[in-house]
């Protein structure tokens, strides 16, 4: 790599040169990605703050009008409150019980169990399927009028069917046991790997000690879990409060409003009948503070574990 | 004293052999809630309409109607679909795989000047969700005359900052030494990269790979807000499509449905060993 020429030049020249050659290589590897970075994605960020406070159609010239966007969805907004109360009650649905369920799951595949690999193919598969074409199987099953879990119900006796996705009631219960469902297999192979990181000898050393299965997995393999289950805990919250595509196709954010979510309501305001861009992105920004309370919360614990 | 040893071996055996059956039990259990679904979607694909939510359940239809599987073909442009959606993926695809680990690599084993704040802008971006910036996005591109183009929905899945950090979190565990090694055989830092790096790193451009085919073949919202003429749409909105159009058509639906999960089922039974070892690094990582 040394030419001759710079072999001759005196040395901090060749020191400065020879790093300016690196910075301008290392750039050349960077650019790239950093430049479809930047256009798409740290443009439009910063954009999407500005116009937090704006007002805008996309046609008309834009209105700056300061935090009025906020006061009118915090104050006058029926739509947006109930979804944020909604989106709320989704992550509060579905972090625990998917948490519960893929745990259980892991820590029933981690037992030396034969078919290991099938059956835990079989538990990650509904993550990787394509979201439409199993809302669609799952609308069908859970359908109120003719669905075979209804037929099911009804079967056994059950007078007062559920009328699942158009029940006013039972309409965030359906989604929410939907994203049980598809998201589980994710979150227990990430348990999966938690329990291979756990010490056998302590299980062995509670065991002579007189301690029994559901004792050891509660006393012994839980708090070792303890950075997993946070994790865990963290990326089921960021995702719930993204949620939307099940909405869409399951319940398509009512009846009513009842499973009507923020970026369901971002996705309406701005591009549903007259798009209202500024508004949009006053509720972004709402979505935005609560992952970002998140992923505060995540880094101060994993600081705080080393 | 030797009965008892014997006895409670023999309970301890015994105790052994309903925690087994127990254990399996449950296993078979959630399995069947998860494979259920699948099983029903594949079984109604060859029903006739009136049959599909016939009760009890037939599994094995008696008269399978193959009928549905050459109709999908003619009532929604499937093909078209399918093609669109592999464009996407596939350029989507090779463009992360290119830029993340050609960025990854001089973050991970250059010095250079400014390193330090370009990471920083893409850490920052971290806890910003997509959702939150689509709206002025999407501005952007359709002032650039981007909308109902493939191009717009390529820009905004290629350049993640996640393919960046899953690649530089790999190159840092490849020892240095093997780079100055090469950097004093006269290989220049493209040179390291191409010949060294990318054959060292194959498990996780295999993740990166699958994490981004399977992304880009499920996204929704994105095609669905920049994709509104049926020839371009891809295979998730024309699926979507055909399902709110032909809503009673159940048996065409689920064979539809069948046909659109096949590639990912493909491409995950194959790369599965990969899918699962990423899936369980980003945990004990993160």
């Amino acid at each position: 790599m040394a030419q001759p020429a710079a072999v001759k030049a005196d040395k901090p020249r060749r020191v400065m040169k020879k790093s300016l050659r690196d910075t301008l290589t290392a750039y050349t590897f960077i650019a790239p990605n950093f430049i479809g970075f930047c256009v798409f994605t740290l443009v439009p960020m910063v954009f999407a703050i500005a116009l937090a406070f704006c007002s805008w159609d996309g046609r008309h010239a834009i209105e700056f009008v300061a935090v009025d966007n906020f006061v009118r969805l915090f104050t006058q907004d029926r739509i947006f409150q109930a979804a944020l109360v909604n989106t709320i009650v989704y992550v509060v649905g579905t972090v625990p019980l998917t948490l519960v369920c893929s745990l259980a799951m892991a820590v029933l595949l981690n037992q030396n169990v034969r078919l290991r690999n099938f059956f835990r193919t079989v538990a990650f598969f509904p993550y990787v399927a394509s979201l439409v074409a199993v809302a669609a199987v799952w609308n069908m099953i859970f359908n109120p009028a003719m669905g075979p879990v209804n037929s099911l119900l009804a079967a056994l006796g059950v007078e007062n069917l559920p009328r699942w996705a158009a029940g006013k009631d039972t309409a965030m219960l359906t989604v929410i046991l939907f994203s049980v469902w598809k998201n589980m297999g994710y979150y227990m192979v990430i348990y999966l790997a938690g329990l291979q990181g756990c010490n056998p000898d302590l299980n062995e050393a509670a065991e002579l000690d007189g301690a029994n299965r559901w004792q050891q997995f509660w006393h012994i393999t839980l708090p070792q879990l303890r950075p997993t289950t946070f994790f865990v805990v963290i990326m089921l919250t960021i995702s719930g409060f993204k949620v939307y595509d099940q909405m869409y196709m399951i319940t398509q954010g009512g009846p009513g409003n009842a499973t009507m979510t923020l970026v369901y309501y971002i996705y309406n305001v701005a591009f549903v009948n007259t798009p209202k861009y500024g508004y949009a992105s006053a509720i972004a920004m709402v979505l935005f503070v609560l992952v970002l309370i998140v992923t505060i919360v995540q880094f101060r614990g994993s600081r705080g574990e080393n | 004293m030797a009965v008892s040893a014997v006895k409670d071996h023999a309970s301890q055996k015994r105790r052994n052999a309903i925690m087994r059956f127990f254990i399996y039990f449950f296993l078979i259990v959630i399995t069947a809630f998860m494979l259920l679904p699948f099983l029903w979607m594949l079984s109604s694909s060859f029903k006739e309409n009136k049959d599909v939510f016939g009760f009890p359940i037939q599994w094995i239809p008696e008269n399978p109607r193959w009928q549905n599987y050459v109709d999908i073909w003619t009532e929604i442009p499937l093909l078209t679909f399918i093609k669109n959606t592999a464009k996407i993926t596939i350029v989507v695809t090779l463009l992360q795989l290119f830029t993340s680990s050609f960025a990854a690599y001089a973050f991970a084993k250059m010095q250079f000047k400014g390193k330090n704040v370009l990471f920083l802008g893409y850490i920052a971006t971290i806890a910003v969700p997509w959702q939150a910036y689509m709206v002025p996005q999407f501005m952007m591109m359709s002032s650039w005359g981007l909308n109902n183009t493939h191009l717009a929905i390529m820009c905004l899945q290629a350049f993640s900052a996640f393919g960046v950090f899953l690649m530089k979190q790999f190159y840092e565990g490849v020892p240095s030494e093997l780079c100055e090694a090469a950097r004093i055989d006269g290989l220049t830092e493209y040179g390291i990269w191409w010949h060294i790096m990318l054959p060292l790193s194959l498990p996780a451009l295999s993740t990166l790979t699958i994490f981004t085919f399977v992304n880009t073949w499920n996204d929704f919202l994105g095609p669905l807000i920049y994709l509104t003429r049926t020839e371009l749409k891809t295979i998730q909105i024309g699926l979507r499509m055909f399902i709110s159009q032909y809503s009673a058509e159940y048996g065409l639906i689920m064979a539809a449905s069948v046909v659109v999960l096949i590639p990912v089922l493909i491409v995950f039974l194959s790369l599965q060993k990969y899918f699962v070892q990423g899936v369980a690094s980003s945990g004990i990582k993160g």
